[in-house]
């Protein structure tokens, strides 16, 4: 896919199909699958983070769990390894009292050669009204989505999107930044390797929806050029540039095949010119947060004492997690009918 | 809090007759005030908890009342019921969920639940069901300013404005001035 797709409309994907989506109910201009941010709107995504407020404070009650989702089946297809966003969507569908099915594609009959196609059929037949998907191909919850008249989030598509994780993150900065004003005229640096990154994308999609602007910083082999086109967002390979005056600071998983594959020559010297370190965010703005998506390398992304120094916000991040989770099923499963 | 117009909402509507002026809600109002301090015998431990969005309003006299009564305020709270209902899955227009904020404990506090109009008694119920969840209240009491009947519950309001016999085609509505700029009580008939 070219690197500055950013979750585009026709979706690049390794799994093609002409088909016309499929007639489902109307949903009075509701949406249905969230799949990336592109047919989102402003307005929109922010009704999920005021939404992601409401659940929050579910979770702050004596008992955490309400019936709005009651006799719903949430079913978890999951066919890469994930541990916290698997177990997040798990919370938050139960503590909305819907049913969860989970489905890994280790174990499947996936590996006795049965289709995709012919495994969705299946567990359609069980009666799902929301699927979670995460799938290594880009597409692949599109392509879902005009097999089934059930609703699908997408959570990670190849290095596509993982719209979820976005909405976390950015549930995360405006609870530090405050109101629906959060993102105007604030910037978020994102740092690392961006082009394998659905997170990235995500962000980088989001954030600028809302108004913020988005700094890239990482090796060039990482962080290709045309990222620079898309609007609200500047690239640069010095991660001093990024950070300067930025409200947040988010640093991406560096995967070690990274470097067998050459793009990077080694940790060491990703470390010495890319790892957020408390020198380098003393550059940020005052405020300023730090983030990372997990699961978090120490001391290769993000230097030990800035992960657990009082910028981080990383374990906020995944107690982020579930509210924003709880607001996406809500909103897509409720007033369907 | 952005509530639109009720009337102008519902252009399929028309008046029918008014049912209490603002004077008269007023002193229903005063009232119930009376009545909740009688039958409590005070207001020591008591909390008022209003449904959103006309239920909150209500509460808010209520604790005024009491106060200009009783000499002290009674802790108010709102109350969000949407992802209580028992049509929301069910119904076409997804609803907006508000805040609940009660930020006093309900641990074994004394509440009246209030609101403006009691029907089929479904709003209570799920009102019952957000409050337990927050905690063991000593006991719960009900508010309404109109009582119109056609329940599907077996729920009563322990203090009522006014009852008021409908039929199941017409609307009451309750304007309160926090909301829709004056007070009034009005019957309406769907067309």
């Amino acid at each position: 896919m070219a690197a500055v797709t950013v979750a585009p409309n026709d979706a690049t994907t390794s799994v093609t199909s002409n088909e016309a989506p499929r007639e489902g109910s109307p949903r009075r201009g509701r949406k249905q699958h969230l799949l990336d941010f592109t047919d989102w709107s402003k307005e929109e995504a922010l009704a999920l983070l005021d939404t992601s407020d409401v659940m929050a404070q579910v979770l702050t009650r004596t008992i955490k769990k309400v019936p709005a989702l009651q006799g719903l089946t949430v079913a978890t297809l999951f066919f890469e390894d994930s541990t916290r966003t698997r177990l997040s969507f798990d919370r938050a569908a139960r503590a909305q009292s819907a049913d969860v099915m989970s489905f890994a594609a280790g174990g499947s009959s996936l590996t006795k050669g049965e289709s995709l196609r012919d495994t969705l059929r299946t567990l359609d037949q069980l009666q799902a009204d929301l699927y979670v998907v995460r799938h290594p191909a880009a597409g692949v919850p599109h392509q879902l989505a005009r097999w089934t008249n059930a609703a699908i989030v997408n959570a990670g598509d190849g290095r596509r999107a993982h719209p979820t994780q976005a909405l976390l993150d950015a549930y995360t900065f405006r609870n530090r930044f405050g109101g629906n004003g959060a993102f105007e005229g604030r910037r978020l640096a994102i740092v690392g390797d961006i082009d394998h990154s659905r997170v990235a994308r995500s962000n980088i999609e989001l954030f600028t929806k809302l108004g913020a602007e988005v700094a890239l910083a990482g090796p060039a082999t990482l962080v290709p050029r045309e990222f620079a086109d898309l609007p609200g967002v500047t690239v640069s390979n010095r991660l001093e540039e990024a950070v300067e005056g930025a409200h947040a600071v988010m640093a991406l998983r560096m995967q070690s095949e990274r470097m067998t594959r050459g793009l990077i020559p080694s940790f060491a010297e990703y470390v010495a010119r890319y790892q957020v370190t408390s020198e380098v965010i003393k550059l940020a703005h005052p405020d300023a947060i730090v983030m990372h998506p997990g699961p978090l390398v120490r001391d290769l992304e993000v230097a030990s004492d800035v992960a657990d120094g009082e910028r981080s916000v990383i374990e906020q991040q995944v107690a982020n997690g579930v509210p924003t989770r709880m607001a996406v099923l809500y909103t897509l499963l409720v007033g369907q009918r | 809090m952005k509530v639109p117009n009720i009337s102008a909402d519902h252009p399929n509507m028309t008046f029918k007759a008014s049912l209490m002026s603002a004077t008269e809600l007023d002193r229903a109002l005063k009232r119930v005030a009376h009545e909740i301090v009688e039958r409590n015998k005070g207001i020591g431990n008591l909390a008022l908890v209003g449904v959103h969005t006309r239920g909150v309003p209500v509460a808010e006299r209520l604790a005024d009342l009491l106060h200009k009564f009783e000499g002290t305020r009674p802790p108010v709270g709102k109350l969000d019921i949407t992802l209580y209902r028992d049509d929301l899955t069910e119904i076409a227009l997804q609803p907006i969920v508000r805040r609940t904020e009660v930020d006093f404990n309900v641990h074994g506090t004394r509440i009246v639940l209030c609101d403006d109009v009691l029907f089929t008694g479904r709003t209570t119920r799920a009102a019952l069901d957000a409050l337990i969840d927050m905690g063991r209240p000593a006991s719960i009491q009900y508010a309404v300013i109109v009582d119109r009947g056609h329940r599907e519950l077996p729920i009563r309001a322990d203090y009522v404005g006014k009852n008021v016999p409908t039929s199941a085609s017409e609307i009451v509505l309750v304007k309160l001035k926090e909301i829709d700029g004056s007070d009034a009580v009005e019957l309406w008939e769907r067309d």
